[in-house]
């Protein structure tokens, strides 16, 4: 057995295979036994109603293979779900809808805001749309991206299932893994966009205090 | 190309005819809006005009002009190749007595498409045989696409959370997302009431 890195693994660890890594019997509580249960088997509501619905299929397709985290199960019946995918702009006309869906959800719940149009409107700053579902219903989790790459949303997965085993109920965005507004290794400055530069300074002066 | 096409429309509808110009190849009538489904019928069932396909309705906001809303159709003839754009001008300065005939008769695809403009600019086209909303809600006050709705000014069917700044969930920062928030109307007391109370959330820099 390898460095066990993260609480979560430790614990997942002993429930597993016992503190002492013997065979013969398992030590855990009930509610992390629950949680790793529910995180491994989450039976998930696409609600997809834009261009997002395309890297979504690429998710759930072999080459990305959602089904490796045990939610590759599609319900379409809100009431034998527990994973709502927001998956696309939402528009004024659709909320109604989107809320009913989510009521009729059995707890527990979680949902995934997929791409910025879901998280928060994204430009469509109009009449006619919701800027971001969290308006209407509570949300666990922001992938942001027009669209999201399939690794983004394996993240936001990932983050998810986390959240679960730790039973965190604090929604989360998932970062970029490359990030030019926190990583001075790819040339911020070279951008010359004036609101990264001030942040930049901003982050110098903090390290100079 | 469709300039012999022009000159005919202009010939058989002397007194309807108020200007025609062409761009790129492309020959516009401006119409007298009485004579919209006169000249609209020529060009369906006369043979050397033979329009088969009405290609687009749509229409144009000119806020500050009298009348003010611009009708625009195109017209494509499959048979013979060519296109024709007619325009004409209804609706006062207010926005209101926006009328015009309905060219559902002659071409099926007019009915979605005035249906659309009746709900973005609230035209109102008579003998339409199915005048209401085709993409916003039945609920919803005003025409979006009128150069004087308030840009930011939403309707929402379902009320918002009931959560602190809600128009500003976690976990954005200041670089996510967006910076402004929308005005939610709700039609009953006409004055919105501020969403976007970020002052919180950005506090004045101090440098």
């Amino acid at each position: 057995m390898g460095e066990l890195k993260t609480q979560h693994e430790k614990t997942q660890h002993d429930a597993l295979v016992g503190p002492a890594g013997g065979d013969g019997f398992v030590t855990t509580n009930l509610k992390d036994m629950l949680a790793w249960a529910q995180k491994y088997s989450l039976f998930m509501y696409p609600f997809v109603t834009a261009c997002c619905g395309m890297e979504f299929m690429g998710v759930t397709s072999p080459r990305y293979d959602l089904s490796r985290f045990g939610a590759e199960a599609p319900r379409f019946s809100p009431r034998q779900s527990d994973l709502l995918w927001v998956v696309g702009t939402i528009t004024q006309r659709q909320a109604p809808i989107l809320k009913r869906i989510y009521e009729q959800m059995a707890e527990p719940k979680w949902v995934v805001a997929f791409g910025t149009c879901a998280s928060c409107g994204g430009f469509y700053d109009n009449y006619a749309c919701v800027a971001g579902l969290d308006k209407i219903i509570p949300c666990d989790i922001y992938i942001p991206g027009c669209p999201p790459r399939p690794e983004a949303v394996l993240d936001g997965l990932m983050l998810l299932m986390d959240k679960i085993q730790s039973r965190d109920p604090r929604p989360a965005t998932v970062k970029p893994r490359n990030d030019p507004a926190v990583d001075p290794a790819l040339g911020l400055s070279s951008l010359g966009s004036s609101d990264l530069v001030r942040l930049r300074r901003k982050d110098a002066k903090k390290s100079d205090a | 190309m469709s300039k012999a096409l022009l000159d005919l429309v202009r010939a058989q509808f002397a007194d309807s005819v108020l200007e025609t110009h062409a761009q790129h190849g492309d020959e516009t009538a401006v119409l007298n809006p009485q004579a919209w489904h006169k000249v609209a019928t020529f060009l369906k069932t006369d043979p050397r005009a033979a329009m088969d396909m009405l290609v687009d309705l749509t229409a144009v906001d000119y806020p500050d002009s009298d009348p003010r809303f611009e009708i625009v159709a195109h017209f494509n003839s499959l048979t013979l190749g060519h296109r024709l754009r007619l325009k004409a001008k209804v609706g006062n300065s207010a926005g209101n007595e926006a009328q015009i005939a309905s060219l559902a008769d002659l071409w099926g695809s007019a009915n979605w498409m005035e249906r659309e403009v009746f709900d973005m600019f609230g035209v109102v086209f008579s003998g339409h045989p199915d005048l209401r909303r085709i993409l916003m809600y039945p609920e919803f006050v005003g025409y979006p696409l009128r150069k004087d709705y308030p840009a930011d000014r939403i309707q929402p069917l379902v009320p918002f959370r009931d959560v602190p700044n809600i128009s500003k969930v976690a976990p954005f920062n200041q670089h996510e997302g967006m910076s402004f928030g929308r005005q939610v109307f709700d039609g009953q007391h006409g004055a919105a009431h501020g969403q976007g109370d970020d002052a919180d959330l950005f506090p004045p820099e101090t440098n």
